[in-house]
């Protein structure tokens, strides 16, 4: 049942923190994922390697708060968010989660820059941070184009004209715009080749690094490990077991 | 703000179906509405046909019978109003004019009604319309008829045209009084009344044309020529009803009774306008119906939104993962959903409205003329506005089906969409 981490002691700086943590879904999927410990220090790039059906999913949403656990405790940014109500976890995951998908990333009828300005509507510190220097438009043309988008792709063109690479950087501005202190990813590569996943997940790491934040990307391909500062096995931390329904 | 800038354009891209749906509310909202305006139309057409008259006197009978006698032509008079009676209420002072009625005859499909000028005078519908001559003048010989618009359109009948009167009823009638034609004085101008479909010629000329008769039946070998019938004194025995105005509207209720208890033989005195109310108290269940059936339709439009957005809602469950992961919460997603049928329906409703204006505007005077149907183009009224609201309402309060299925869709997908 306790899965064996590499992790030193629990370090200040730590930005999650998970401890026994147990959830079930219930209905006809029914599912259940333990936790008994997790940790991820600050700035650090973490690949998880989880076959589908580990309960990738279920992690990263206990991780951002969309669920909540049964029993446990998860502590982000020094704050248990198994405490807060629904409401406020969806505050919370605005404030300090960029999230990056698979793929279908963006609002296809939306505009390149709604896309990306789209986390500052729930996020009024992002917002602040955004425009503390600039507008927010500004910077977000600024992120697209570090992230080597032009600047005329940002305006007027609707997301769904462009390629599955230029989407996922949208998707990468959107997650890094407001600088939230922790970026998702879940297999954000997997619909890019392979020259594409190396150069994607390099803009990646700079643009996270800039901003201070930490990574924890999900994924089933072990290929690109060796990029990232530590990586683990889903089953080492968490273990999974079907529903009795299923 | 970017939020709802998204949900727009989200509606956008599926604006074929959104359009569809706005579609159908507006069709729905159009006919609820027609209905409506057809219905109180109808209605006040109807309590329109005759006005300025105080009382209608006949035999006595129902008030429905004798309205429909002798102002509808339909059906027949039970009895007959004696001449004597006839003249002695229209000797009482409270009288300020009354016109006699006599039917019994036709003419093809139409009635013959043998009356005084006074009739073209004295009659009028939609309150102050009176009848007004097309062509030609009231009758001024014993032989003059003068005929109703839709007589002159069916017939093809046109001023100096000779007409022959059938005896009876029956559209094919096998006796007819064709010893004595009659000439067709005058054409009356559209009125949607029964009076379009009514042939009118002088009181005496009833009389005339039946002065050789006796029971319902030439008597054998006792012909007299018209020529012969103007010499002959041709006051009526008996006519079927009489028109009467007052001088004074207060006297009605005293003549009425008056006239209900006069001694000589059982008369009925009716104020027409209750007894049209009367008459319209019947047809009132086809109005009930006709209500029912529209607003039924309104029902299966916002039943077909609900669908519209249900259908949408699993290709756009990847949209609501994004906005949740975005920290949106179930309950934005809720809104955002009931807000899309709120729009959907607000904007059925105004598509509705315009296209029940411009269709008014195209049919009012088709209707007017040929079926009498006097529309009127005016602002909504208070009762169609609540109408419009409660419909409103009932469209956001359906919004909130899909919304809930929406809401409670995006709490278990999470960050991923689970199939």
């Amino acid at each position: 049942m306790v899965a064996v981490t590499a992790e030193p002691a629990v370090a200040a700086s730590d930005i999650v923190r998970m401890s026994d943590v147990r959830f079930s879904w219930t209905g006809r999927n029914a599912f259940s994922l333990a936790i008994s410990r997790f940790v991820l220090p600050a700035r650090e790039r973490l690949l998880l390697i989880g076959p589908s059906g580990s309960g990738k999913s279920t992690f990263l949403s206990l991780l951002c708060g969309i669920i909540a656990p049964q029993s446990g405790r998860i502590d982000i940014l020094g704050t248990d968010i198994t405490e807060l109500g629904a409401s406020a976890r969806d505050a919370f995951r605005a404030e300090h989660f960029g999230v990056i998908f698979q793929m279908f990333n963006l609002l296809p009828y939306g505009t390149v820059i709604d896309n990306v300005l789209l986390p500052l509507s729930f996020a009024p510190q992002r917002r602040r941070r955004a425009t503390a220097r600039t507008t927010a438009e500004a910077e977000g043309a600024r992120l697209l184009s570090r992230l080597g988008l032009e600047a005329n792709l940002a305006r007027g063109r609707s997301a769904a004209n462009l390629s599955v690479g230029q989407q996922q950087r949208v998707a990468a501005a959107r997650a890094l715009i407001g600088s939230p202190e922790l970026i998702v990813a879940d297999e954000p590569t997997s619909a890019l080749d392979r020259d594409r996943q190396v150069a994607f997940l390099d803009l990646l790491f700079t643009e996270a690094k800039e901003a201070g934040a930490t990574l924890i990307m999900v994924s089933h391909d072990e290929s690109l490990a060796g990029r990232f500062d530590r990586v683990m096995r889903l089953d080492e931390i968490a273990t999974s077991e079907p529903g009795a329904a299923s | 703000m970017i939020v709802l800038r998204l949900a727009l354009q989200s509606l956008r891209n599926r604006w074929v179906t959104a359009l569809l749906t706005v579609l159908a509310i507006a069709v729905s909202i159009t006919l609820l509405l027609g209905v409506e305006k057809v219905r109180t139309g109808a209605r006040q057409s109807f309590a329109d046909t005759i006005s300025g008259t105080d009382l209608i006197v006949g035999a006595r009978s129902g008030s429905i019978n004798l309205l429909l006698y002798s102002v509808f032509r339909i059906g027949n008079a039970t009895n007959n109003l004696t001449w004597k009676s006839y003249q002695d209420i229209a000797a009482r002072p409270e009288i300020d004019w009354i016109v006699p009625l006599s039917l019994g005859d036709s003419h093809h499909q139409f009635r013959v009604l043998g009356t005084t000028p006074g009739y073209f005078e004295h009659y009028k519908y939609r309150r102050t319309h009176g009848l007004a001559f097309r062509s030609g003048k009231p009758f001024a010989d014993l032989f003059d008829a003068v005929i109703g618009a839709d007589v002159a359109a069916a017939l093809g009948y046109k001023v100096g045209d000779p007409i022959v009167v059938s005896h009876g009823l029956g559209a094919v009638s096998f006796v007819a009084h064709d010893d004595k034609p009659f000439r067709v004085a005058g054409i009356l101008e559209k009125t949607g009344t029964p009076v379009d479909r009514t042939v009118h010629v002088g009181l005496a000329a009833i009389e005339a044309i039946h002065v050789d008769w006796q029971s319902g039946a030439r008597v054998p070998g006792q012909s007299i020529s018209a020529d012969e019938v103007r010499k002959m004194p041709l006051e009526p025995k008996a006519v079927s009803a009489a028109l009467i105005g007052l001088k004074s509207k207060l006297a009605t209720f005293r003549l009425q009774r008056a006239i209900n208890e006069y001694r000589e033989e059982p008369l009925s005195a009716i104020l027409p306008g209750a007894a049209l109310q009367e008459l319209w108290g019947l047809v009132g269940t086809a109005e009930t119906a006709l209500k029912v059936v529209s607003a039924m339709v309104v029902a299966t439009a916002l039943l077909g939104m609900v669908t519209m957005i249900l259908t949408t809602l699993n290709e756009r469950r990847r949209e609501m993962a994004i906005l949740r992961s975005v920290g949106a919460r179930p309950r934005t997603i809720l809104g955002l959903l009931a807000a899309e049928a709120g729009v959907l329906t607000v904007a059925g409703i105004a598509l509705g409205v315009i296209l029940l204006y411009a269709a008014l505007l195209v049919v009012q005077p088709y209707l007017d003329t040929t079926y009498g149907l006097h529309l009127p183009i005016e602002l909504p009224q208070p009762g169609e506005l609540a109408t419009l609201g409660f419909i409103a309402l009932a469209g956001c309060i359906a919004g909130f089906l899909p919304a809930l299925r929406a809401y409670r869709l995006s709490l278990a997908d999470g960050m991923t969409v689970r199939t």
